[in-house]
């Protein structure tokens, strides 16, 4: 089950001096944004769409382009406000039952509804982002790239043609971008964008391993020069997908999954290579997967991101897709990495608990909190065996 | 502008207030939650970044709150521009049909009581030279129809009501605006299945807020439904008797 809160949507309080901001937990950050950009602030951490809510990221974790340098979203929350199993209205925090807020970061809802959240926004010297794009050749340039660009700029992102193989694998492009300064930035506000929309479901033939081909083949030639740089609307920066509403239309009425892991440090750095390998050999047609350096592993007890190298895939539902998520699973067990939850919806539950030795100290806490077992999703019944 | 709303907290109310706080219109809530009143204050003095809004209990089904409430906001605000009333009772007609005390509820609240509450705003706002008085009906009213047997009927009611308020007092400085709004996603219509053409708080709240600064006395929102309930006016006794709309 989904719990929507948009109706939960009102702004409780907000501090101008310290960015402190205290909302109903289905606040958009779209609307956090929108509010917050002109005076000065922004979130955190930069997650890769706006359309999600404040408990939504709580739940998730989120972490984006900046978690080399400020981790995830839990990071920042300060405090919760909760209706936990038995219906007691709790307020938890790191100071006040913190075993129920850790357990609740990135804890995919499993222990209460999240009812309100207090966090800190980042404050920004202007609203604009000056950013840098540069073409790279394949993917260990990539993580050299990424790795060398990590203390320079707060914000990094790959996009990478993941169907290249050979000497091509894992090109793609670099995004790195930071705050510009109020003298570089333009004087205006940036303006608010109007969004199309893809009207209708396409037909599921439409993405395949060919049309994918070509389109990454031309997102990574059109990129020239080589290196472009610019004052650029901080939408089009962080939320290049939130453009073009219900995009996901485009993958047919089957739809498409997203899939994402990361893959430790411990791992080495040939480890997205052999990622790259096996996912191109298994034939797995994604658009542009994402690839991220992360930072340190947050604070919550099943928090998705640890130092190591993030991928993420949207692969369109076949068939074969629950086989394909299976082999990489396999894969991301043996390197010793994870899946997001977030994410998921097609990993097994032996692969699930082979990933995450800390599966038994957030299930204790959810014991303590939901002893009769009331907070179950899809998801838990998946992956940790709860009664349907 | 200064304007005193009933019926903030939830639904378009909710995003109507936000886009009048968000460009500088000073607002004084009004409701029966107060607690819940208050929240909402906050969430708008936040986005509109500076003052303070006050709230006073204020209850459809308690007539005798109507004028302290109207006297504390035009108090409070040194003034009033505009009455704004979002608020009301809704059950579905199965609901009402079952439950017929909720029926004489929702019949008085929402047809006889916002009248009371509306002479009592239009008396006010004539007396400092007019205004705007903006009432949310519904195109529930437009047509005996199946489904809002009961609502409808309040609603047809409140229709007639505003739209002789228009024609009697615009010459004396009352500008009355009739919000009809069709199908909206909000807390009103959560569970209900979402008919096509269903809007948006936030656009039907954009529609009313223009429709409120040229005084346009009646809006349909969103506006396509002007031209659903235009042939829904237009079919034959005998069809409505077989459709289920």
């Amino acid at each position: 089950m989904v719990a929507g809160s948009r109706l939960a949507d009102r702004i409780l309080a907000f501090d101008q001096a310290t960015g402190v901001l205290r909302a109903e937990a289905g606040l958009s950050l779209f609307e956090v944004n929108r509010v917050f950009l002109p005076r000065g602030y922004f979130d955190p951490v930069a997650p890769g769409t706006q359309f999600i809510t404040l408990g939504g990221m709580v739940a998730a974790d989120v972490h984006g382009k900046s978690h080399h340098r400020t981790g995830s979203f839990g990071g920042h929350v300060r405090s919760l406000k909760m209706r936990v199993a038995d219906g007691r209205i709790v307020e938890c925090s790191r100071e006040a039952e913190p075993d129920l807020f850790r357990a609740t970061i990135g804890g995919m809802g499993l222990t209460g509804h999240i009812l309100e959240v207090e966090c800190r926004l980042l404050h920004v010297p202007s609203p604009w982002i000056h950013a840098e794009s540069e073409r790279i050749e394949d993917i260990d340039r990539f993580m050299d790239a990424l790795k060398e660009a990590g203390p320079r700029w707060p914000y990094t992102v790959g996009w990478i043609d993941c169907l290249s193989t050979g000497t091509g694998m894992g090109r793609g492009i670099l995004h790195r971008g930071r705050w510009a300064e109020p003298g570089e930035a333009p004087d205006r506000r940036p303006a608010e964008r109007h969004r199309p929309s893809v009207p209708f479901v396409l037909p599921g033939w439409v993405i395949d391993r060919w049309s994918v081909r070509a389109f990454n083949a031309c997102f990574y030639h059109r990129h020239v020069p080589r290196v472009r740089r610019g004052i650029v609307h901080p939408e089009s920066f962080f939320y290049p997908l939130d453009v073009v509403r219900h995009w996901n239309r485009l993958y047919g009425p089957r739809g498409f999954t997203q899939y994402q892991c990361v893959l430790p440090e411990s791992a080495g750095r040939g480890a997205p290579r052999r990622f790259l390998e096996l996912l191109t050999r298994r034939g797995g047609a994604s658009m542009l997967c994402v690839i991220k350096d992360c930072g340190a592993e947050g604070e919550g007890l099943l928090s998705f991101p640890r130092p190591g190298t993030s991928i993420a895939l949207d692969l369109p539902i076949r068939d074969g897709t629950p086989d394909l998520v299976s082999a990489l699973n396999e894969l991301v067990v043996a390197e010793g990495g994870r899946v997001y939850l977030a994410k998921d919806v097609l990993t097994r539950a032996d692969h699930y608990r082979a990933m995450e030795p800390r599966l038994e100290s957030f299930l204790a806490v959810r014991r303590r909190w939901d002893p009769e077992g009331k907070l179950r999703s899809a998801q838990s019944v998946r992956l940790l065996g709860d009664a349907p | 502008m200064k304007v005193a709303f009933l019926g903030a907290t939830k639904g378009i109310g909710r995003a109507l207030a936000r886009l009048m706080a968000e460009r500088g219109d000073v607002l004084f809530l009004l409701g029966r939650d107060t607690a819940d009143l208050e929240r909402s204050a906050r969430d708008l003095e936040v986005r509109a970044g500076q003052g303070r809004f006050g709230t006073a209990p204020c209850d459809l089904e308690r007539p005798e709150t109507f004028a302290p409430a109207l006297e504390a906001a035009e108090a409070a605000l040194g003034g009033l521009d505009a009455v704004v009333v979002t608020a009301g009772l809704f059950a579905t007609q199965d609901r009402l049909e079952e439950d017929v005390e909720l029926a004489r509820r929702l019949v008085t609240a929402n047809f006889a009581n916002t009248v009371v509450f509306c002479e009592h705003a239009r008396k006010r706002l004539l007396a400092r030279g007019g205004g705007t008085l903006c009432v949310f009906s519904s195109v529930a009213g437009e047509r005996g129809r199946k489904p809002v047997a009961i609502y409808g009927a309040a609603k047809a009611g409140l229709s007639r009501y505003l739209e002789a308020l228009d024609h009697k007092f615009r010459d004396r400085g009352l500008r009355t605006v009739c919000v009809k709004p069709g199908f909206v996603k909000t807390s009103m219509t959560d569970g209900l299945p979402v008919p096509p053409f269903a809007g948006e708080p936030e656009a039907v709240a954009r529609r009313v807020l223009r429709a409120i600064d040229r005084g346009q006395p009646v809006v349909y929102a969103p506006a396509i439904w002007r031209w659903i309930m235009l042939v829904i006016r237009l079919l034959p006794r005998f069809v409505m008797r077989k459709i289920g709309f």
